[in-house]
């Protein structure tokens, strides 16, 4: 029984072994959950599985057929639109909110505390506030713009195609923008003061100090934060469904929304697969863009590969 | 400084204007804009508040002023407490919210050591495919994961949650306690090794009390996660017994084409304010986490 005992804490000792025993939890549950359905997912897309009935091997007829359906398209077009428009104004708002959290102010903490709330709140949940904000008959933005006398009938946020595109946009940045600036502003803490000193004893100006010495110095911190920011976007799901379900006239249809319909509400496995599948390349280039301008700029500064 | 400007010398008036000029100009280029941005972030919130406070007559009116209650009301909250399966979902979500952490935080710390300290063959490798791990989204997971659910007859319980949440919780949490791992002296580890500690000695004498902050950060952290997914629990689970609070407020209290304005502000404040509430007791760990996962 003794030595039984320390044979094994002996064994637990080596660090291969012990490496192994530690990992096991976490890989498992990954490779599980994680790794396997990744493959799951790709395989499905190649298959015509209906809800309740395991498909057989289609090749790629999903993709074919996605290609030439005018609601995938449209959904192409969303997602990249969606995501392209709320990523520039919440990089360029949330630069905006960093630089301005990062001076010297009262209630720095308490700002900076509160500033994170719309990040931390239940997204679904802060949706539904856009919903009533965004209500065709009850809109408070509608009432302030008729009493100022800009508009003459309420608007229809969430009726009207380019309204809604723009409405679910708008929900999107204000979640977002809190990430991107704290992180950001993470990012500008570290900055040394005595850069801008240097540079306004050589009589750069307020915008030479940030384009010639906050800019660089940023990249990449910029570079990491906006992937995040792009792949969360790239891939919204909640805010959509909450808001308009996809709609109207799809308009507003996301590639995640898109295949959470065909595939939960539609039982069309095969083709909801098909569809979270194509999104992958996407989402690749997003990362590996943003990882060489990362390794590009750290070179270029005389830093080395970490 | 403020001298008659007849005595005083044009040098200190200049000066005056000059500190003037300057605090407008702050105003104008600092707080004016702050304050516009804290305003837009709040709205939401406030008018989240104000509505499920606001009795149906004053929510189903364009006349006086919106943005006031004027005969505040709890008839929302009380049929939200009382006529609706909310405290379920409540109840749910702190559970599997709660379970989902402390496995993936259980995991995540044993992982990270091994990747961080023990350093096996390949441990850079492992260390990266966690990284990569924690970019997959949960949008191109969901279909595979609903039929493995499915044919482990998980479906519409909660122990498919608390099994799924870990995907996106493990990685993130690893990541972040490599970070704080990192930082730990080796030093530490080779004296306690010379003294004849174990190795789970040494992580659960010396390692993880110096690592509390970063646990707390990542405990906080998944926390918050799992209070928030929304896409996972919204396929995997459709008895109202076991909804969460984001998917049974969106998919239950929304009926037919009258929406319960009150009722349905009133289920989203309540659902926010646990994880608000939390927050605010730790922020900085909130922020070190949030900052320290993006940094490395």
């Amino acid at each position: 029984m003794a030595t039984q005992s320390t044979a094994l804490s002996r064994a637990l000792d080596n660090r291969h072994v012990l490496s192994f025993v530690f990992l096991l939890p976490a890989g498992l549950l990954l490779l599980v959950f994680l790794t396997y359905p990744l493959g799951l997912g790709t395989w499905l897309g190649f298959t015509d599985a209906k809800v309740g009935r395991s498909g057989v091997f289609v090749g790629l007829e999903n993709f074919q057929y996605l290609w030439g359906d005018a609601v995938t398209r449209l959904a192409l077009f969303n997602t990249i639109f969606y995501t392209v428009v709320a990523s520039i104004i919440k990089f360029a708002l949330g630069l905006w909110l960093a630089l301005l959290l990062n001076k010297h102010l009262p209630f720095k903490a308490f700002i900076r505390a509160i500033v994170l709330l719309p990040f931390i709140v239940p997204t679904a949940l802060s949706a539904l506030a856009f919903w009533w904000i965004y209500d065709s008959q009850f809109s408070v933005i509608s009432w302030v713009l008729l009493r100022l006398g800009f508009i003459n009938t309420y608007i229809d946020f969430l009726g009207d195609p380019w309204n809604a595109r723009f409405a679910t946009i708008a929900a999107n940045i204000w979640r977002g923008v809190p990430f991107v600036a704290i992180t950001l502003l993470a990012g500008l803490q570290t900055i040394s003061p005595s850069y801008y000193e240097a540079a306004s004893l050589d009589g750069a100006t307020h915008w030479q100090q940030f384009r010639h010495v906050t800019l660089p110095l940023l990249t990449p911190i910029i570079a990491v934060v906006m992937t995040f920011s792009v792949l969360f976007t790239f891939t919204d799901f909640q805010l959509i469904y909450v808001l308009t379900r996809g709609g109207p006239l799809n308009s507003t249809h996301l590639m995640a929304t898109l295949s959470f319909q065909r595939a939960i509400s539609g039982g069309s496995l095969g083709e909801g697969a098909a569809i979270a599948t194509a999104m992958v390349p996407f989402l690749l280039a997003a990362i590996l863009l943003s990882y060489y301008g990362l390794q590009r700029r750290a070179w270029q500064q005389g830093g080395t590969d970490k | 400084m403020n001298t008659p400007a007849v005595a005083a010398p044009p040098v200190t008036d200049t000066q005056g204007m000059a500190y003037l000029d300057t605090r407008t100009r702050r105003v104008m280029t600092v707080y004016l804009p702050l304050a516009g941005f804290l305003f837009m972030l709040l709205f939401p919130f406030y008018w989240m508040g104000i509505t499920a406070f606001k009795p149906n007559e004053e929510l189903l009116s364009r006349e006086g002023n919106p943005f006031w209650v004027r005969n505040p009301t709890l008839a929302h909250i009380k049929k939200l407490l009382f006529d609706t399966p909310y405290p379920d979902w409540l109840l749910n979500t702190m559970l599997v919210a709660v379970v989902a952490t402390f496995l993936s935080l259980l995991c995540s710390v044993l992982a990270a050591y091994a990747i961080e300290r023990l350093r096996f063959k390949g441990s850079r490798y492992v260390g990266m495919s966690i990284f990569l791990a924690y970019l997959v989204p949960p949008s191109i997971l969901f279909i595979p994961l609903a039929t493995m659910v499915y044919k482990l007859n998980l479906f519409d319980s909660r122990l498919a949650l608390i099994l799924t949440y870990p995907t996106f919780l493990i990685p993130f949490c690893t990541w972040l306690l490599m970070g704080y791992f990192k930082s730990i002296p080796f030093e530490l580890e080779e004296c306690a090794l010379i003294d004849g500690a174990s190795r789970w000695q040494i992580l659960t004498r010396i390692i993880l009390p110096l690592a509390v902050p970063g646990l707390i950060s990542a405990g906080i952290f998944a926390f918050t996660l799992s209070w928030n997914e929304f896409i996972y629990a919204l396929t995997f689970v459709s008895s109202s017994e076991v909804k969460t609070v984001p998917v049974g407020v969106v998919t239950e209290l929304v009926e037919g084409d009258v929406y319960h304005w009150g009722s349905l502000m009133a289920g989203a404040l309540l659902g926010s304010l646990p994880v608000a509430i939390l927050y605010s007791f730790f922020v900085e760990y909130y922020v070190s986490g949030l900052t320290g996962a993006v940094k490395e």
